[in-house]
């Protein structure tokens, strides 16, 4: 009984694995499939036995210049393949600089609300929360005008100001969780040892909200990274982010399903490889809480 | 080294609440160990944070030593703060956190680490430096906090119920350790407690806090035996002193329901003729028990219950339509049921006025 039990547990451990875990595997798969194995009716999905890897696409997506597919196809790629390198980055500065921006502001707005009687804070708190109540394509005409108006369409500028402005209510609400459960004492002991309140941050809070802080930025990054709707709609050029590329690669008539998923495999890379850096702070930063009294 | 001078201090925080200080007017003298013992909110921890600049008086003036401080940040005050939960950087070794007010002066670091390893030598705790906080034991946390006092040699010690998250045995000991060190160093020491033990065995002198109002400073004893105030009288000791509420008629006090009276001492001979409303209180050991007899005059009463302590022994006692607590050697000489007669010690009797609370007889009277 108990080993039946047991068993059945496996197998639907295995079940949601393989629902979860198999499309990554497909996406990477197919990355390294040339253009015959990625369509083929029978799925290949063993690499070296049903079909040979190659890093074709991979060098596409970086290097190659022309826009046409090649080998006599009539396909005709929506967009100019090889601008994904320009795309790549210009993601990653947009998300970078509207993260670290989010975090610092958003780490001083949660401090001075925790640790300040600030007159009508809960109003003042509900209103920042407010801010996310309404998904980003209803401000998405009124943001095109006033952009088109200030000259930031297609500039790094008006998506790292959407994208800070978007994280910083969960930032603040977040940060302020996390400062309520560090005592004041810190700093407090830190001011009679001789110390400004600034020195005080720095010195004594600051460390101890990293794990908070890096909480927060993943999950300010994974916003700002995937955000398609206003990427799309106002950043159509040289400033263009990796999701409207990626959909704009699709193309008409046939689909480069390699080059897609290669592009697709780049662009989580970079989220990974951040969040595995931060595992452990990310750890103890969502389990508030922990915090010794 | 310095004295510490509150003047006329008041603290709001806010219209239509309470102050949390009222019109506090105290010295403390210099090297003096001063403890402010109160019940919870009665604004002693207030008190402290506003002689370390943590909060700011809403009027009123303090000195440290010859200088005003009311507008010096913490820093700047010369003062060291040990603090409840002790606030150890728990992010920085037991080394730097002894050292961390040193290096807010810039000294260089051969005289940090020197003065560091002083001081944590006569605290016992070299061995720990390299350590951090977050994993020792409770009394280890407090020798570092006390280390990070000490280290800076400030002219005041402030400590905000530093042993309260002790075990008890520990709690004992360091109550021994904190009294010899305040006497070494013979710096000025305030010191926050809602603890009476902790108060009358460490300290100078006792400032009893209630509702913001300091009600009264003296020496232990002194405390004790003559409080100024009902509140003073019931909050110190324990068991807590017997009180009865009653008027003063004649030379005798005669209680609400006038069946519970008691001959008062010459020294209440000038309230004799005003029939006026009092609180009459008499401690636990100032009462004696002796078994029902014409032999021995007294006010008769009944055993309700026995505490027996080992060291002494409670008996609470139905005299007269009153309760009363009696504190006796630990003889079980009576059993709940028993028929007793209580006798008072005249010289230990306490009255207080009615309405302004405050004690009727002149200090000391019963030294006299």
């Amino acid at each position: 009984m108990r080993i039946a039990k047991q068993a059945g547990f496996y197998v639907m451990l295995g079940v949601v694995l393989i629902f979860f875990t198999f499309p990554l595997y497909w996406i990477v798969a197919s990355s390294f499939k040339d253009r015959s194995d990625v369509i083929s009716i029978t799925p290949k999905i063993i690499p070296f036995l049903e079909f040979t890897p190659t890093t074709d696409n991979y060098r596409d997506i970086f290097f190659r210049a022309e826009t046409a597919t090649g080998q006599g196809s009539t396909v005709t790629a929506s967009a100019d393949i090889s601008a994904f390198r320009d795309r790549l980055l210009n993601s990653i500065l947009i998300t970078g600089a509207s993260t670290a921006l989010a975090v610092f502001f958003g780490t001083l707005a949660a401090y001075a609300v925790s640790r300040f009687s600030i007159p009508l804070e809960s109003d003042f708190m509900f209103f920042v929360l407010s801010t996310r109540m309404l998904p980003p394509i209803v401000v998405l005409i009124p943001v095109f005008v006033l952009f088109s108006d200030l000259g930031l369409r297609d500039s790094y500028l008006g998506l790292i100001l959407l994208y800070t402005s978007f994280n910083l209510p969960f930032v603040v609400w977040i940060m302020k969780g996390f400062f309520d459960e560090i005592p004041s004492e810190y700093e407090e002991a830190a001011m009679i040892d001789g110390y400004s309140r600034f020195q005080a941050i720095y010195k004594i809070v600051i460390p101890e909200a990293i794990p908070a802080m890096a909480a927060t930025a993943v999950f300010s990054i994974i916003v700002s990274w995937n955000e398609f709707v206003l990427a799309n709609f106002l950043n159509r050029d040289s400033a263009s982010t990796v999701p409207p590329y990626l959909n704009s690669i699709i193309g008409v008539g046939a689909v480069e399903w390699g080059r897609l998923a290669a592009a697709a495999v780049v662009f989580v890379l970079p989220v990974v490889i951040f969040t595995f850096l931060v595992r452990n702070h990310l750890l103890r930063g969502v389990t508030f809480g922990a915090v010794r009294r | 080294m310095a004295d510490i001078t509150l003047q006329n201090v008041n603290k709001s925080f806010g219209a239509g609440i309470p102050l949390a200080v009222n019109d506090l007017t105290l010295n403390i003298r210099d090297g003096e160990f001063l403890v402010l013992l109160g019940p919870s909110g009665c604004g002693k921890t207030t008190t402290l944070r506003m002689i370390a600049g943590l909060e700011r008086q809403t009027s009123g003036d303090i000195c440290i030593g010859d200088r005003v401080v009311n507008n010096l940040r913490p820093g700047d005050r010369d003062i060291a703060f040990v603090f409840q939960f002790y606030a150890l950087y728990p992010h920085l070794s037991v080394r730097d956190n002894i050292g961390f007010p040193l290096k807010a002066q810039n000294l260089p670091a051969a005289e940090v680490n020197r003065r560091v390893e002083n001081v944590a030598e006569r605290l016992r705790i070299t061995h720990l430096l390299k350590s951090t906080p977050g994993r020792l034991p409770g009394g280890e946390q407090q020798r570092v906090a006390l280390g990070r006092a000490m280290v800076r040699q400030p002219q005041v010690f402030l400590m905000d119920e530093p042993l309260t998250n002790l075990d008890a045995s520990l709690r004992a000991d360091m109550r021994v350790e904190l009294k010899h060190l305040q006497h070494d160093l013979a710096t000025t020491m305030v010191y926050v407690t809602h603890d009476q033990v902790e108060a009358m065995s460490m300290s100078h002198r006792i400032a009893v806090m209630n509702n913001g109002l300091l009600q009264q400073v003296d020496t232990p004893l002194n405390i004790y035996r003559h409080p100024q105030t009902l509140f003073v009288g019931t909050f110190i000791g324990s068991p807590p002193m017997n009180i009865v509420s009653g008027k003063i008629m004649g030379l005798r006090f005669v209680s609400d329901d006038g069946s519970f009276w008691i001959d008062l001492p010459p020294a209440a001979q000038k309230y004799a003729t005003h029939n006026l409303q009092t609180y009459f209180g008499v401690r636990a050991e100032d009462l004696t028990l002796h078994e029902r007899s014409a032999a021995v005059k007294g006010i008769p009463g009944v055993i309700r219950i026995r505490e027996p302590l080992g060291d002494e022994t409670i008996y609470i006692v139905d005299a007269e339509g009153q309760t009363l607590t009696i504190k006796t050697p630990p003889r079980l000489r009576f059993k709940p049921g028993d028929n007793v007669n209580i006798t008072v010690n005249h010289q230990a009797i306490h009255l207080f006025d009615k309405t302004s609370e405050k004690a009727l007889l002149p200090e000391r009277w019963s030294d006299v």
